[in-house]
């Protein structure tokens, strides 16, 4: 980690971080929301990672490895769910799903 | 080094605010995936090679592969041309393409210094991260599969087609 910063690192997770739910906040797409959490969850390995190297051990590239291990899996049922949304609803809209509540 | 960690997330930044907030699903997974790219330099900047090469295989590779197929299922009809016309337009894929332009020279760079990144004193090897994961972390790794598993079973059952089956 040579001349790296790791509060500047940190600092791009975070920023990474916000972007990834601004996006799930403000969009209404299905797919969408599914991507931010995305960004979210390498956002969270970003920071991570730049820990581990900061300490000269494995231990943060292990956790980014369960994070995609879990990312993984969560967009697998995401995407299924994403297919169900359009099957029945033809829109990908969230709101349309929100029958529930009433 | 400093400088090639600013351009990186610099790309980095920019590529995701321009995925959140792109209209056309395709185009914002492009974006994405330059991102993960960029995000992947700044692994093996700070000297993760193994975590970077996974994120480019396994993140960019196979899940946004995944996102590709579902927005591409979605999409079955005649409009699909169409818009498949529409998406070949140079204004679609210059951004991306400019954007990978620019991580693609910092690549270029930082193998042509001949001292790479990961011979840095903070650099963590690939074999030191197998053994802290089969070790301490046994546990961890035993669960992730049930979690893989898990989602495999719920992946099949709600993707299923059939509407008479009981839910």
């Amino acid at each position: 980690m040579t001349g790296i910063q790791l509060e500047q690192v940190l600092v791009l997770a975070a920023v990474l971080f916000v972007l990834g739910m601004k996006g799930l906040l403000v969009r209404r797409n299905v797919l969408f929301m599914l991507i931010s959490i995305e960004i979210m969850l390498n956002a969270a390995g970003l920071a991570f990672v730049a820990a581990g190297a900061r300490w000269g051990q494995a231990d943060g590239q292990v956790f980014f490895l369960f994070i995609l291990t879990m990312a993984a899996a969560e967009v697998s049922v995401g995407l299924a769910l994403v297919l169900q949304l359009h099957q029945q609803f033809k829109t990908l809209d969230a709101d349309a799903a929100a029958e529930l509540r009433d | 080094m400093t400088v090639l960690f600013y351009v990186a997330a610099t790309v980095a930044v920019f590529a995701t605010a321009m995925t959140i907030s792109r209209l056309n699903a395709i185009h914002a997974l492009l974006y994405f995936i330059v991102s993960l790219f960029a995000v992947a330099m700044i692994f093996f900047l700070l000297g993760a090679p193994f975590i970077a090469a996974l994120e480019v295989i396994v993140y960019a590779g196979a899940i946004m592969v995944l996102f590709v197929f579902v927005v591409m299922l979605l999409n079955l009809g005649r409009e699909a041309e169409e818009q498949e016309r529409h998406w070949l337009q140079p204004g679609a894929w210059l951004g991306p393409v400019a954007l990978a332009a620019v991580l693609l020279l910092e690549l270029g760079y930082v193998l042509a210094q001949g001292s790479g990144a990961p011979a840095t004193a903070g650099a963590v090897s690939p074999r030191e991260v197998g053994r802290v994961l089969l070790g301490p972390y046994l546990l961890g790794v035993e669960l992730a599969s049930m979690l893989l598993l898990a989602g495999l079973v719920g992946a099949y059952h709600l993707g299923r087609r059939d509407k008479d089956a009981a839910r």
